[in-house]
């Protein structure tokens, strides 16, 4: 896994996987990509990757990334993996479950 | 059964259409099983069996009514469900392979889990969707929900959401069984009865006397009469079997049928010559009176009549009992092989007395015997009320199949009853007891009936000797103390054979008396004949000697007269 992170590039300079799973164009569903799309460009500008993944259309995925709460917005790069469930609304909360808070205080 | 089912039916107009679980005894009291389509609730506290519960459900469908099901496990996950019902017999993983049962593993982290903002549970919504979709599922169990709460904040959503989940699985139209752990004071820790309350069993592990006994009880269940009381249930390497309800009424079927004991003097004291077929016969006796042994004989007589014995032990092995049956020329081991007996061995303390109760019936229900012998009833120990109870159902399951049974009981010195005699005796019909007799310094075993319904039967205490060809009775010897046994029968049959002897002695003696004094007359008759026959001869000499001088005389006077005449 390491051998793949370093090979793309994408944690040396510091960018974000996440994958956001909703159900269909729900207004939580949109509020969710919408919150997340503003936090990415005001905290990681540049530096991120969003994945919408709709389980109406590819239900079989939940059961992989453990998914029970929608929307659930998972960081799969850089690990380790890291959650937050929720419309998003709450950006301090998310930005502490992705672990860029305390990166950028670093 | 059948009857009160359809007394049910009748009642409610158009029956709720029920699931069968598959689990023996459950559909039973049920009157058929879980509300089809309705989602029910299973609690219990940790131990209880509702994850085996639950997959038992679920494989019986897949396997023995074709309905797939989904096992959604929020506890264990798959690799490890399927290791510890491998236990029962069930091969999950080839299930699974052939598309008849989905096994999800639900993991909630609560550490791993940032809250931001409201969501729903659309996601487990979807996994669901998708696993009963997968494979046509008509059953679905959640095991166990309530670790939800555990791993997600927010109750107030988690509640919304588990009533719209169960809204949902009724409207998917599928059985469904949600497992809840037991809580203080409410039947779940997180009160989810409030959510599904179309059925709820309560499942009980209660330890007794350091004995553990599986229970379950049918709480509630809507738009269906269920038995009421608690059950006791049994999980082993056949799966799980709750004991069904006793029968209340007292209908058994009856039979005028005579059943031989196995030891013809024992048929020759019972009116009937045997035990009428389907009754009870409790058997009891201090130690080393032969209980087993009158057991293994009848056993004997009714596998060599091809009929099918199961032998429920409780003190010995089976083979020690083969052994030792052996040793009085009773022959179990062609029965064992030829497949008409079966023996069942077990330690009474393995289990609770539901435990055997619940084991004993599926044994039964399996092996499907006529003949049945349970030895011994004394080896339970444990509060009279509940071995009461106990042997109660089990002699009334018995008696409702047409078994007959033979109980035997190992009683206490000073003909004490014991607890389990206590409690049976009237629900038996026939009740032999065998003791010892004390006397001359040995002891002899006797035998007598003390009741046998429904028949006239020997009144005599009878004398029984275990020997080499089986259980030989002896014919009662009554003295002017009581019985004889034993050395004392022996003396006094030797007795009597002596004055028998002396008096054929004497009459022989008179005998030859007899006939000496009638040679001694006749004897003497002879001599007194010939005597007289000596002097008849000598008269007759004498007379003839008489005539012949008489005729001389007369021969000379005519000579002379002739003489004087010529000359005159």
């Amino acid at each position: 896994m390491s051998v793949g992170i370093t090979s793309e590039g994408l944690t040396e300079d510091g960018s974000y996987n996440l994958r956001l799973y909703v159900a269909g164009q729900t207004p939580k569903s949109l509020l969710a990509i919408a919150n997340l799309k503003k936090l990415c460009e005001e905290h990681l500008a540049g530096r991120y990757h969003i994945e919408v993944v709709d389980l109406l259309v590819t239900p079989q995925l939940a059961a992989g990334d453990q998914i029970v709460a929608l929307p659930t917005l998972i960081r799969t790069l850089p690990p380790p993996l890291k959650r937050v469930i929720g419309d998003l609304s709450d950006t301090e909360k998310v930005l502490v479950g992705l672990d860029i808070r305390r990166r950028d205080l670093n | 059964m059948d009857v009160q089912h359809d007394e049910v039916g009748i009642e409610q107009g158009v029956a709720l259409p029920k699931t069968p679980t598959g689990i023996d005894g459950l559909d039973a009291l049920t009157f058929g099983g879980l509300p089809t389509g309705r989602p029910t609730l299973m609690c219990g506290s940790a131990g209880c069996g509702k994850t085996l519960f639950g997959m038992t459900f679920l494989v019986n469908g897949a396997r023995r009514f074709g309905e797939p099901g989904v096992f959604m496990s929020f506890e264990e996950r798959a690799r490890d469900l399927s290791v510890n019902v491998a236990s029962l017999g069930y091969d999950v993983d080839a299930l699974v392979a052939a598309g008849k049962l989905v096994v999800d593993h639900v993991h909630i982290e609560r550490a791993e889990i940032e809250h931001s903002g409201e969501y729903d549970l659309e996601g487990l919504f979807v996994r669901l969707n998708h696993a009963i979709d997968s494979v046509g599922a008509k059953r679905v169990v959640l095991d166990t929900i309530e670790a939800l709460f555990a791993g997600l904040e927010d109750t107030a959503i988690l509640r919304a959401e588990l009533r719209r989940l169960f809204a949902w699985l009724k409207d998917k139209g599928v059985t469904a069984i949600i497992t809840g752990e037991r809580g203080e004071g409410q039947l779940t820790r997180y009160g989810i009865e409030e959510y599904v309350s179309d059925c709820v069993l309560l499942l009980d592990n209660r330890v007794i006397d350091q004995v553990t006994t599986r229970r379950l009880r049918v709480v509630k269940y809507r738009g269906s009469a269920h038995g009421t009381n608690e059950y006791p249930f049994l999980i082993d390497g056949e799966g799980i079997s709750v004991l069904p309800i006793t029968s209340a009424g007292l209908a058994h079927p009856v039979s005028h049928e005579a059943v031989s004991t196995g030891v013809p003097g024992l048929d020759a004291m019972l009116g009937i010559k045997g035990f009428f077929r389907g009754s009870s016969i409790l058997l009891s006796g201090l130690a080393g009176t032969g209980k087993s042994t009158f057991g293994a004989a009848f056993v004997d007589a009714a596998c060599r009549r091809g009929e099918r014995c199961l032998f429920f032990a409780f003190e010995e092995s089976p083979g020690q009992i083969v052994r030792n049956m052996d040793s009085v020329g009773i022959k179990l081991r062609t029965h064992l092989d030829s497949g008409l007996l079966q023996f069942e061995a077990a330690r009474p303390s393995l289990y609770g007395f539901e435990m055997h109760l619940a084991r004993m019936n599926r044994d039964i229900e399996r092996f499907k015997p006529s003949v049945v012998v349970v030895d011994p009833i004394s080896a339970f120990r444990g509060p009279s009320m509940e071995i009461h109870a106990t042997l109660i159902r089990l002699a009334d399951i018995l008696k409702s199949q047409g078994i007959t049974t033979m109980f035997t009981s190992l009683s206490t010195a000073n003909d004490q009853m014991s607890e389990g005699e206590r409690s049976v005796s009237s629900l038996m019909d026939t009740w032999i007891s065998l003791s010892d007799m004390e006397a001359n310094g040995e002891r002899n075993r006797v035998l007598y009936l003390l009741k046998s319904r429904g028949m006239n039967h020997s009144k005599q205490l009878r004398e029984y000797r275990l020997t080499d060809h089986g259980v030989e009775m002896i014919d009662a010897y009554v003295g002017p103390h009581g019985v004889l046994t034993g050395t004392a029968r022996v003396v006094q049959e030797a007795r009597e054979r002596d004055a028998d002897l002396a008096r054929q002695q004497a009459v022989e003696r008179r005998r030859r008396e007899l006939a000496r004094k009638r040679a001694a007359i006749e004897r003497e008759v002879a001599e007194k004949m010939s005597l007289l026959e000596a002097e008849e001869q000598e008269i007759a000499t004498m007379l003839e000697q008489d005539e012949a001088r008489e005729q001389s005389i007369t021969d000379d006077r005519v000579r002379m007269a002739r003489l004087r005449g010529d000359s005159t």
